[in-house]
């Protein structure tokens, strides 16, 4: 009697496990990515939709109810916009353009082997772990009318007075800013790149060179092909940083006319709650740039992630 | 090229590495020790250490800000883990659909600036009483140092087998025992660099604290910044000496970690 319950126990507890089977498979992966997605879409993809919403001026858990589009009117008429606008792309757009090429360039070199080789990698990623923030003072130290550069400039002969050497920050053309972000961001691009070359092997350039192809030629025709795909995506993820990074141009750049992100604070501190709204559809603008950029990115399949910022 | 051999060119970009590395730096490390170093002197003339005195005083602005730092990379990466883990395990061991998405709302908050997203959720912050706490603070990093854990333990997971701890189940262990003894054990090393990302990811943010934090809530960023704008020299360079001290001692702790099989950036193509 008693060993038939424990058998029809163990039978219902077989039975148990099979049902908790099933439901793990069924549930499992959703319980496990819970946490996680609700975090995402609770900061993240609400972080959006509010930054939409209050453009808009329609938010009802705040208690805002007017739908309007007077913000952006507002908005497109504005000059700092425009030329806030202007001067993230400018700086983005030339810092990573530059960045690339030196991020080529160097890992090319960097594959070779040589002596002192660990050494120059050990360097690139001590570059790669120093803050954008720290960079920007390194480059405030060594580029301003007193940095270290005018002071050697001065110890030359080459200049005779304080203002004779060429403002470097705080500058109309960004040259600080794009020096900061070039820094960082050639270890960065460097690394990928580097990481390509060496995924790809060298039969293809030894065949081209059998076939007699100049160095020009294997770069042209065998190298760029196989690394662009991953460039491309590392362009755009450092294009998306820049354009939207708002500590060093605040840092380093002038106030007027000042970058997008930097305008976008602005309107943001400001008392007057039209400029509130402003701000939010300044930054609806670069989360439309960013997602234009980053919809090119999602095609990529292979996919890195800066471990840097 | 331009009649120079290849060797010379090759030389040339490694010079102009190193000197990109280490040029920059040296104003940097003199100004950590001198508090007065006026144009045109090449060599400073006041030597001081009163900014390194400063950073241990109780009542400075970086001391508690050195504080607070440490205490929220810290709590933050400490919740990251129970989060992480499982979406991890789910990315890194299943097939399911949707996948793709998931990834992608995970890569999204690394690639979207701070700003729009510290804007968009600080009036849900304000309404909640979020906002200039710590608790606000570590919440809203979250949604950056999260990504990290989950993918650099996705990446452990899918070269993990589940085997282990079907045995281990078979045997008699509990859920909870076969995690602590079979799962952690096997995923440490993924957890020690992924918390590391994710305890300098925290370390480092700046805009997210500077908006939910409202100034009230102060970490070693925002007075390296407010320093940095002010212009003392002196003391901005130590407090960035401080700010960079974690991710040099991450880079050397985990470039020995790491030697071995997969060696120093191996964690970049995830």
């Amino acid at each position: 009697m008693a060993q038939q319950d424990s058998l029809a126990v163990g039978a219902g507890v077989k039975r148990l496990f099979r049902i908790r089977r099933m439901l793990m498979e069924r549930l499992g992966i959703p319980l496990m990515l819970f946490p996680l997605m609700a975090i995402i879409l609770a900061l993240f993809v609400g972080s959006g939709v509010f930054v939409i919403g209050q453009s808009l001026g329609y938010l009802p858990v705040i208690g805002l109810y007017d739908f309007n589009l007077d913000a952006y009117k507002s908005i497109l008429q504005n000059e700092e916009f425009w030329w806030g606008a202007l001067v993230s792309f400018h700086i983005a757009f030339t810092s990573t353009i530059i960045s690339t090429a030196l991020a080529i360039i160097c890992a090319l070199t960097l594959r070779e082997t040589f002596f002192g080789r660990e050494v120059i990698s050990f360097l690139f990623q001590l570059s790669l772990s120093i803050p954008h923030m720290v960079v920007a003072l390194a480059v405030l130290l060594l580029t301003t009318q007193a940095g270290l550069m005018a002071r050697i400039a001065y110890a030359l002969g080459l200049t005779d007075d304080i203002s004779q050497f060429p403002q470097l920050v705080f500058d109309r053309y960004s040259i600080g800013i794009i020096l900061v972000y070039v820094l960082k961001e050639v270890p960065f691009m460097g690394i990928i790149i580097l990481a390509i070359l060496q995924g790809v092997g060298r039969e293809h350039e030894e065949t081209a060179t059998t076939l007699g192809a100049s160095r020009w030629q294997r770069f042209r025709h065998v190298i760029l092909p196989l690394i662009a795909p991953g460039t491309l995506s590392a362009f755009i993820i450092v294009f998306a940083y820049v354009f939207g990074a708002f500590e060093i141009p605040y840092l380093l750049g002038r106030t007027d006319p000042a970058a997008l992100p930097v305008v976008g604070f602005r309107y943001y501190l400001d008392v007057d709650l039209n400029a509130r709204s402003e701000a939010m559809t300044l930054n609806v603008f670069i989360l439309f740039i960013i997602l234009v950029i980053t919809g090119f990115y999602m095609r990529i399949t292979r996919l890195y992630i800066r471990k840097d910022v | 090229m331009f009649g120079l051999s290849i060797r010379f060119w090759r030389n040339a970009v490694i010079v102009g590495i190193v000197a990109s590395a280490v040029l920059p730096m040296i104003p940097m490390i003199v100004w950590c020790f001198s508090s007065g170093w006026y144009f045109p002197n090449l060599i400073p003339e006041e030597w001081s250490i009163r900014g390194w005195v400063y950073i241990t005083e109780p009542y400075s602005r970086a001391f508690p800000a050195l504080l607070n730092s440490l205490l929220i990379a810290g709590a933050v990466t400490l919740i990251a883990f129970p989060i992480g883990i499982p979406a991890a395990r789910a990315l890194g061991l299943y097939k399911f659909r949707g996948k793709r998405i998931v990834e992608y709302l995970i890569l999204a908050p690394l690639i979207v600036p701070e700003l729009p997203m510290a804007i968009g959720i600080h009036i849900l912050f304000i309404k909640y009483g979020l906002a200039n706490t710590l608790f606000g603070v570590m919440i809203i990093h979250l949604i950056l140092v999260v990504p990290y854990v989950v993918l650099v333990l996705a990446g452990v997971f899918a070269n993990y087998g589940p085997e282990t701890e079907q045995s281990a189940r078979t045997l008699g262990a509990s859920p909870l025992r076969v995690f602590f003894y079979v799962t952690l054990p096997a995923i440490f090393p993924g957890m020690v660099v992924g918390g590391l990302f994710a305890f300098i990811r925290s370390w480092r943010t700046y805009v997210f604290t500077l908006i939910i934090g409202g100034g009230v809530v102060e970490t070693l960023p925002l007075v390296v910044f407010s320093f940095i704008g002010e212009g003392d020299n002196h003391v901005s360079a130590v407090l960035s000496v401080l700010f960079i001290a974690p991710a040099i001692l991450m880079l050397l702790f985990t470039a020995r970690y790491l030697t071995g099989e997969k060696g120093r950036g191996g964690f970049m193509g995830i």
